[in-house]
């Protein structure tokens, strides 16, 4: 019996031995090399796919569904430190915010009666003019989960995804203006592409004189470039740009930049005009989503 | 066999506070020197447990970090790929270099990921001009010698292998 014993003793010793000692000190390059290579090829299939198709979206979803979870607790030390400074606060700051609020929402109130009234006429004249009213829009408030990691891309990941009725390419805004896009709705969460995205571009109007042009994003967080202005263009730094609404994508009127550079080179055809964006990209943690009355259903 | 697979949960544990160390809000004047987490963890393990660790746990990565950052599916996962055939051809000597040559092969290991990802950003017209995106490799070979530590204790606390 104990003979028995010692072999199977004996045996599993060497099971160990050859299972991982040996296996660690003389390794299948080749194989592995092999293998590598059938992986680069599915992989570079799988970029091509995603790239030229874009036809991944379904996946993605799914995929962005389940690395939610990941991104919220990246962003929990954030949270907690903002809970520890919402509670240690001082009664004095408070009270002073307190009225600083009031203060402002006094203000605010006062313009929106202007506004009412306001409303109601440009709503009569537009019936005057027979063109389509302008819809209210509704909006939901969206806090920032994060930005994307890569410094390529301007990206933020939003914590309200399809659940709470998040569509791709909904308009996302702060309280100065334009932010962006959506270009990836999972369930619980989605992803903002910025107007400073060197992929994005926005058509806006010169708020002055109506003039339209292409903002392109420059990936460059503070810079946006209008490119194909012509020399003669009416076009000054100060200018206000704002959505055109052309495309259909943004909602007319919305402020996007404020022209910051213009130069005029009797030479090229083009003046180089640059802007900066009006809303605060790196800097917001509440963003607005807006919808629209032609959103799909 | 149990004795074989020893400890697994620890190299998925730290896989998983890579992923979430790479999506944790940086300062912005810090975002591009954020160094390579994931990569310096997995080049760890690979070296360590190289008939464990290789060329398929390193697409798998890569894949979670490609929706992790919101970049191109596969795009990581190329990288990474390549950056665990690299480790697992470097193994025997990269476990008897001293620490500033682990540190130097570090630094060429991670600049080698970084411009396998420049080149998938560059397809779609992104990427750097300039040489800095070879920054991440240089914090990351900067704090090389923290996860080497930190990881090497887990595995004998672990008893990982």
């Amino acid at each position: 019996m104990s003979y028995i014993k010692c072999v199977f003793h004996y045996t599993g010793a060497k099971q160990v031995l050859s299972g991982a000692n040996i296996k660690s000190l003389f390794f299948k390059e080749s194989s592995v090399v092999l293998h590598a290579l059938l992986i680069v090829v599915v992989v570079a299939i799988l970029i091509g796919v995603d790239l030229r198709y874009n036809s991944l979206g379904g996946v993605r979803s799914v995929l962005d569904t389940m690395a939610t979870p990941i991104y919220w607790i990246a962003d929990l030390p954030g949270r907690i430190m903002e809970w520890g400074d919402e509670h240690t606060r001082s009664r004095g700051s408070l009270l002073q915010e307190n009225e600083k609020l009031r203060r402002e929402n006094l203000v605010l109130s006062g313009r929106s009666q202007r506004m009412a009234a306001l409303r109601a006429e440009n709503a009569r004249l537009r019936a005057l003019l027979n063109s389509a009213a302008l819809l209210r829009s509704d909006v939901l408030v969206a806090e920032l989960l994060g930005v994307s990691p890569d410094p390529a891309l301007h990206q933020l990941v939003l914590n309200k995804g399809a659940r709470q009725g998040v569509f791709l390419g909904q308009p996302l805004i702060d309280n100065d203006g334009l932010m962006g896009q959506i270009v990836r709705v999972s369930e619980f969460s989605s992803r903002a592409l910025l107007l400073t995205d060197a992929t994005h571009s926005t058509p806006v109007q010169i708020n002055r004189n109506g003039v339209r042009a292409i903002a392109e994003g420059s990936g460059r967080l503070g810079l946006l470039e209008i490119r194909h202005v012509s020399a003669t263009t009416d076009i000054e730094v100060g200018d206000l740009l704002v959505t055109s609404g052309l495309g259909g994508r943004f909602p007319i009127g919305y402020p996007v930049a404020i022209v910051n550079q213009v130069e005029r080179d009797p030479g090229q055809a083009f003046a180089t005009v640059t802007a900066q964006p009006s809303s605060s990209l790196d800097r917001s943690r509440h963003v607005l989503l807006v919808f629209t009355a032609e959103q799909p259903e | 066999m149990s004795r074989e697979q020893h400890g697994y949960w620890v190299v998925l544990g730290t896989f998983l506070i890579a992923y979430v160390l790479a999506t944790m809000p940086f300062p912005a004047w810090l975002h591009r020197a954020r160094p390579e987490w994931l990569a310096l963890v997995l080049i760890y393990w690979a070296i360590a447990l190289p008939h464990r660790v290789g060329v398929y746990t390193g697409a798998l990565l890569g894949i979670g970090l490609d929706v992790l950052e919101g970049v191109v599916l596969g795009q990581n996962a190329l990288s990474l790929t390549v950056l665990s055939l690299i480790s697992l051809f470097l193994y025997q000597r990269l476990r008897v270099f001293n620490l500033w040559q682990q540190c130097a092969t570090v630094f060429i290991m991670i600049g080698i990921n970084q411009i396998l990802c420049q080149w998938v950003l560059a397809l779609q017209g992104l990427g750097d001009r300039s040489l800095w995106f070879l920054l991440p490799a240089f914090t990351s070979a900067l704090f090389w010698p923290v996860i080497l530590h930190l990881l090497r204790g887990l595995r004998r606390a672990y008893q990982v292998n």
